[in-house]
């Protein structure tokens, strides 16, 4: 479709959808909404303390680059690492790229092996299957039913050729929370030249981080995912981890990540992560009472409903992802929508591609039942009414859909 | 690499989405038929009430599991069927359905070439066990072919999937 076209039509589609009277936003996993006090931070940074170029002598280069330096060192204290172990990019996908491609480009030779989590995001599966293409060899690491890497798997395979594995501490989708340190300790006895990387978007903000204990090599974070501004991403680089730069141009204050920072937006970012963090123990328990207040009463009350991932502690406090049986995911996302309630699927349409998400397939759910998820993530800023609202309209939804079917629950 | 591409509704679409016609099953009637599958993520039934000495359809209905253009493409056939003639309502192409909805993104292309399958396959089956007419081909048409095409190439992934 042609650009202008598609400007009508999305035009005479939102005049149509028009605003809902009630709002619930809970699609937090594809875009996250900018906190007050993010936002604060960046409009002072736009007008004054962030104008410049951090790496220019004047006044407001000078500016920026004290407080980016400040923005940086909250976030390294915050994870607990020193601030140059900290490289910026403009999103999360960016530095889980500079992560994979950035250790292969400079690998010793004969270390060519690759392991990754088969429900890995797929700015980490990608690269990763790129290298492939290029002699590099994949290894995806199988996981249980609730998303759990196996961990007897990793010392099976794990050898002198390994490079580098990568796994998300929270799963993006179903909000397993992975035993990092196991698989550091796993691999590192096995061989402890392995670069350990892991994926902490969907952790930031949702469970305590910290470098030293972790002991990872690498990590990496995104602004938009904790409330932040979208177009920052962060990777964490532990102290004598060499990574080469993939993109080129001119350096400034950033060891791999070449082009003018970001400034307003990582200073967004720094803010979203201090504000969620000097309130984590209260927010903590918040998202854990809505995401619980959601799973349960869908559980019990929506019949043909299964819950992906595991449930309880296990699970990260802000995750919701429950397969609908016999409903399309998209038609669920649509029909929300006109309510109010803006959620995502892992159905194959609202991706536009033939198969559903890879992380339901992964943990053994069958086609239709990944076809009919939707993930939903809560912030400590939804209220119960929130959730009312929710489990008001969204049965009723399901309802319908169901009705529409030819296949019902009964003749199956 | 897969991709996401904005996907954008027009307003029939979303208007027969939420307020579908002709939804159901029909009481006595004489040809119906599935395209697609819930391994798919989309599948359409059509029912027809077929007038046995005119051949002209009386009523038509559908039900669907799929997306919002999957619900819609279903809802619109049923309507430019109705009152039609078998060999008239062989004719619709998907492209028809499309235009009839306002134009499908094209990513959505295969909701209109699913509700055309199903309809055909409906045609086909009520000419089973009657004397079928000359204006009925024998090979499938590109819409039948699609849709059996799409089904087992799911059954294919779906199950390579479980192993």
């Amino acid at each position: 479709m042609i650009y202008s076209d598609l400007s009508k039509s999305i035009k005479e589609l939102i005049e149509f959808h028009g605003i809902p009277k009630r709002e619930v936003y809970l699609d937090y996993e594809n875009s996250g909404l900018i906190i007050p006090e993010a936002l604060r931070a960046m409009e002072e940074a736009y007008k004054f303390n962030g104008r410049g170029h951090p790496s220019i002598t004047h006044l407001p280069g000078w500016l920026s680059y004290e407080s980016l330096f400040k923005a940086t060192s909250i976030f390294a204290s915050i994870i607990n690492c020193n601030p140059e172990e900290i490289v910026y990019t403009h999103s999360g996908s960016e530095a889980n790229n500079l992560a994979i491609l950035g250790s292969a480009v400079i690998s010793p030779k004969g270390r060519r092996k690759i392991f990754v989590s088969s429900i890995e995001h797929l700015s980490v599966i990608f690269p990763a299957e790129r290298l492939e293409e290029r002699g590099f060899k994949l290894i995806k690491i199988p996981v249980d039913k609730e998303g759990y890497i196996d961990l007897d798997f990793i010392s099976e395979h794990v050898d002198d050729e390994t490079l580098m594995i990568s796994v998300g501490i929270v799963n993006h989708e179903i909000g397993t929370i992975q035993d990092i340190k196991a698989l550091r300790d796993i691999t590192k006895d096995k061989n402890k030249e392995v670069l350990i990387h892991t994926d902490a978007c969907a952790a930031l903000g949702r469970i305590k981080l910290d470098m030293k204990e972790l002991d990872v090599d690498l990590a990496s974070f995104s602004s938009h995912k904790v409330y932040g501004p979208k177009g920052v991403g962060a990777l964490y680089i532990k102290e004598g981890v060499k990574l080469e730069p993939i993109i080129y141009g001119q350096l400034s204050t950033q060891k791999l990540w070449p082009g003018v920072e970001n400034v307003p937006g990582i200073l967004g970012f720094s803010k979203a992560v201090e504000t969620i963090y000097s309130n984590f123990t209260e927010y903590k328990s918040k998202m854990i009472e809505l995401r619980d207040m959601l799973i349960n009463s869908i559980l019990n009350n929506i019949d043909h409903t299964l819950l992906n991932g595991p449930y309880g502690d296990k699970r990260s406090p802000d995750n919701i992802n429950i397969s609908f049986i016999y409903c399309e995911g998209e038609a669920l996302t649509v029909e929300l929508s006109m309510n109010g309630i803006y959620v995502s699927s892992g159905s194959a349409c609202t991706s536009r591609v033939l198969e559903p998400s890879h992380v339901l397939l992964a943990i053994g759910r069958r086609y239709e039942e990944a076809h009919g998820s939707l993930l939903m993530k809560v912030t400590p800023f939804h209220t119960k009414s929130d959730m009312e609202y929710v489990l008001e309209v969204l049965p009723r939804i399901v309802n319908r859909l169901r009705s529409i079917s030819p296949v019902k629950p009964s003749n199956r | 690499m897969s991709s996401r591409v904005p996907l954008t509704y027009g307003k029939k679409v979303i208007e027969l989405f939420k307020n579908p016609k002709n939804v159901g099953k029909i009481e006595g009637a004489n040809a119906e038929a599935l395209a697609g599958s819930l391994a798919c993520g989309d599948m359409i039934a059509i029912y027809l009430k077929v007038d046995e000495t005119s051949d002209k359809i009386i009523d038509a209905k559908f039900e669907s599991y799929g997306c919002a253009a999957n619900i819609a493409a279903a809802s619109i056939l049923t309507e430019m069927i109705k009152g039609r003639n078998l060999s008239e309502a062989w004719k619709i192409s998907w492209k028809d359905v499309s235009d009839e909805l306002g134009g499908l993104p094209q990513v959505k292309y295969h909701c209109g070439v699913l509700a055309v399958g199903a309809l055909r396959r409906a045609i086909r089956a009520y000419y089973e066990k009657r004397q079928k007419p000359n204006w009925l081909p024998k090979e499938l048409s590109q819409e039948e072919r699609h849709a059996l095409e799409e089904e087992k190439l799911m059954e294919i992934l779906a199950k390579r999937s479980q192993k």
